[in-house]
């Protein structure tokens, strides 16, 4: 139990959550230490690194890899969560582009031409759930309700109600290869990061989708075209949806209309919201996300590993949707601060909390 | 003031599709016409009408309800295995019904008490009562009791020779008659449009919101418990593993029925025609014989959208 790489890892996370003590991504780091601290005492074996033939193997490592579907779904949902709305199709995005990638690859197209018509696909997807938001200015939930429901239809029709398996070794890698030794999954997850980081934060874009969501009207008069910002925050939404679609169907080699990317929306705006970024819109947090996503996994992870049968899996998982949602609601702090009063609240956090939900307190 | 009401153009969109699908089919297929085809409507969809009409009082209120396929499932195999274990079918079922009713409740004290967004709290709810159907089991159970094999097969209103109204559909127009009393005539139903319409302003007008709120999501709870029974009695057991997406055909079936997703305005009865469209489609797609399955979903998505342009249109021209 006590290895190098183990204290030496629980030492980088203690460093880790002393430096982040001020900034909201310390709450998901310290639910995540904690889970991963019940399992480092619970759970033999869990911390076990292997190194074989230069790739690394183990749990830690199994929880980047199948999380990675998840950390790509929700950065795209980080940004249109931002802008006020929410993208329930995600899903079937991912279905539709597994399926596209399937068919092509069955069809003697290239990999990457595959992979490109996929991507392609999955933006035009994402340009139409744009467009009914932005264009038509319908609800989210309802106008991404639709192609939820269609998509996966679609996804059916493209596979011909088959499931589709392909051995291009092209697209087995994409999930199941390695890269200096970490899966490719990983590599993929932070370039998409590090692009989303640079594009949101590097230019204004991040603080138009932080303005439009926090108050849609105020931020047209002062300027900034909030319906192009929301068409983009769909268009990248259906983007990831469909790279998560991509690395979906190569980690079981084929393409499964059905099940591909099954509640993978309610994964990833759970993984959101544990990250920090409220439902209602304003400020966004990337690295909360991908924080809330690898929660998730770990939680899912040690179910398994604590031979919990999968179907019982999601009652946790409730509980813990729950706890999160009242960590972030502003009236179950104040009966707790009431419970347990203390001297000095944690005045950034309960600030930007009131900033993003203003609630008319009538009738008190 | 001859003019109609905007609030009944999509009711009047809806029985219009209603009525154009039922034709298309008895013009095409010469045994569409049997009121088989129609009894069948009714009893083949009635647990997904149940679960609706209750889907239909959350979304007035603005609400949203994701929790209910899993309660079903919940529901229909608690009831297989109480009845397994000895107990009485009726008790169980009225047992089923409070469970559904508590939890319902407790959802909607955590929306109102907490101030959560109703769409995460029955997202943990699904979660929660999907995973609590495989800990009651993890396999389906059938039912082997005479109430269940002869009394309820039995209980059926002979319509035409060889065609009987089953009791699931009687539970379906039952539940329907029932709920549009209370959405119409009670006050209850008037402070659920009240606070759909405008939140703040029933608040400010003396509306109780936050035990209607709760009354609303107990209500829903209550609806979905029932359609889980109703579906023991349709399927002959239960099973943990079923009607997993089953809250999106009852929302698409909400919409299409004519209620606005932000709130405020639908009809129960809407709903109804919404069930009988989407279950109109898949029996015109069964008689079609060679399309496949998925042609169901694709025909639910573009009517979803037809409508939701429709409310889209009409909201803006009352603004206008």
């Amino acid at each position: 139990m006590f290895n190098i790489t183990h204290i030496s890892f629980w030492i980088v996370f203690a460093a880790l959550l002393f430096f982040t003590r001020k900034q909201r991504i310390l709450w998901p780091l310290l639910a995540l230490a904690l889970l991963l601290l019940f399992n480092d005492i619970f759970t033999p074996g869990f911390f076990n690194l292997e190194l074989r033939e230069g790739h690394l193997y183990g749990t830690l490592i199994d929880i980047l890899k199948h999380g990675g579907i998840v950390m790509l779904v929700s950065l795209g949902m980080t940004l249109v969560i931002a802008t006020g709305g929410v993208d329930l199709s995600v899903g079937a995005v991912m279905a539709v582009a597994g399926a596209v990638l399937a068919q092509a690859a069955i069809n003697h197209q290239s990999p990457f031409v595959a992979m490109i018509f996929a991507l392609l696909v999955s933006l035009v997807l994402g340009a139409w759930n744009g467009l009914l938001v932005a264009g038509i200015g319908i609800q989210p939930i309802v106008a991404t309700l639709i192609l939820m429901v269609a998509g996966r239809g679609v996804a059916q029709l493209i596979t011909e109600g088959q499931i589709l398996n392909f051995t291009d070794a092209t697209l087995v890698y994409i999930a199941n290869g390695y890269l200096l030794g970490m899966p490719f999954t990983c590599t993929l997850v932070l370039v998409l990061l590090a692009v989303t980081y640079a594009l949101t934060r590097g230019t204004a874009l991040g603080l138009f989708i932080e303005s439009v969501g926090d108050n849609d009207i105020a931020s047209r008069y002062a300027g900034v075209n909030s319906r192009f910002v929301k068409f983009i925050a769909y268009v990248f939404a259906g983007f990831c949806a469909g790279l998560a679609g991509l690395v979906a169907a190569s980690n079981i080699k084929s393409a499964d209309a059905n099940h591909a990317g099954l509640y993978a929306e309610l994964d990833a705006i759970l993984a959101v919201v544990i990250g920090g970024t409220a439902l209602t819109g304003g400020r966004f947090y990337l690295l909360g996300s991908i924080v809330g996503a690898l929660l998730i996994q770990t939680l899912t992870t040690t179910m398994y590993a604590r031979n919990v049968s999968a179907d019982i899996a999601p009652v946790p998982k409730a509980l813990v949707v729950i706890a999160v949602c009242l960590l972030q609601s502003d009236k179950a702090r104040r009966y707790f601060t009431r419970l347990f009063p203390r001297r000095n609240p944690p005045a950034a956090m309960t600030e930007t909390l009131t900033a993003a939900a203003p609630k008319v307190e009538a009738g008190s | 003031m001859n003019r109609i009401n905007p609030k009944y153009i999509p009711l009047a969109a809806t029985a219009l599709v209603m009525i154009a699908l039922y034709v298309l089919g008895c013009v095409l297929y010469p045994n569409f016409t049997s009121p088989r085809v129609i009894v069948n409507l009714f009893g083949d969809n009635a647990f997904l009408g149940i679960a609706a009409v209750g889907a239909t009082f959350v979304i007035l209120s603005g609400g949203i309800d994701l929790s209910v396929g899993a309660v079903i499932a919940f529901i229909g195999i608690f009831i297989a295995s109480m009845i397994a274990s000895g107990m009485q079918p009726l008790v169980a079922i009225v047992l089923a019904l409070v469970v559904g009713t508590v939890f319902g409740a407790v959802q909607g004290s955590l929306i109102r008490v907490f101030d959560l967004p109703p769409f995460l709290v029955t997202l943990g709810g699904m979660f929660f009562m999907r995973g609590m159907a495989f800990v009651v089991r993890q396999e389906s159970l059938a039912i082997k009791h005479s109430f269940y094999q002869q009394t309820i097969r039995q209980l059926v209103i002979p319509l035409a020779p060889r065609v009987n109204i089953p009791f699931t559909a009687m539970c379906l127009i039952a539940v329907v008659v029932v709920a549009t009393y209370v959405c119409v005539y009670t006050r209850f139903g008037r402070n659920v449009y009240a606070i759909g319409s405008s939140e703040n302003s029933a608040l400010l007008m003396g509306v109780p919101v936050g035990g209607t709120k709760i009354g609303i999501y107990a209500l829903a709870g209550f609806f979905s418990a029932l359609a889980g029974c109703v579906s023991t009695f349709y399927m002959q057991s239960g099973n943990p593993a079923s009607f997993v997406g089953l809250e999106l055909d009852a929302i698409a079936a909400v919409v299409v029925g004519g209620t606005l997703l932000t709130g405020g305005v639908g009809f129960v009865p809407g709903t109804l025609m919404g069930v009988l469209i989407l279950g109109l489609i898949q029996t015109l797609i069964t008689f079609q014989g060679n399309l496949n399955t998925w042609w169901t979903r694709i025909a639910i998505g573009v009517l979803l959208l037809l409508f939701i342009v429709l409310q889209k249109a009409i909201a803006g021209r009352g603004r206008a």
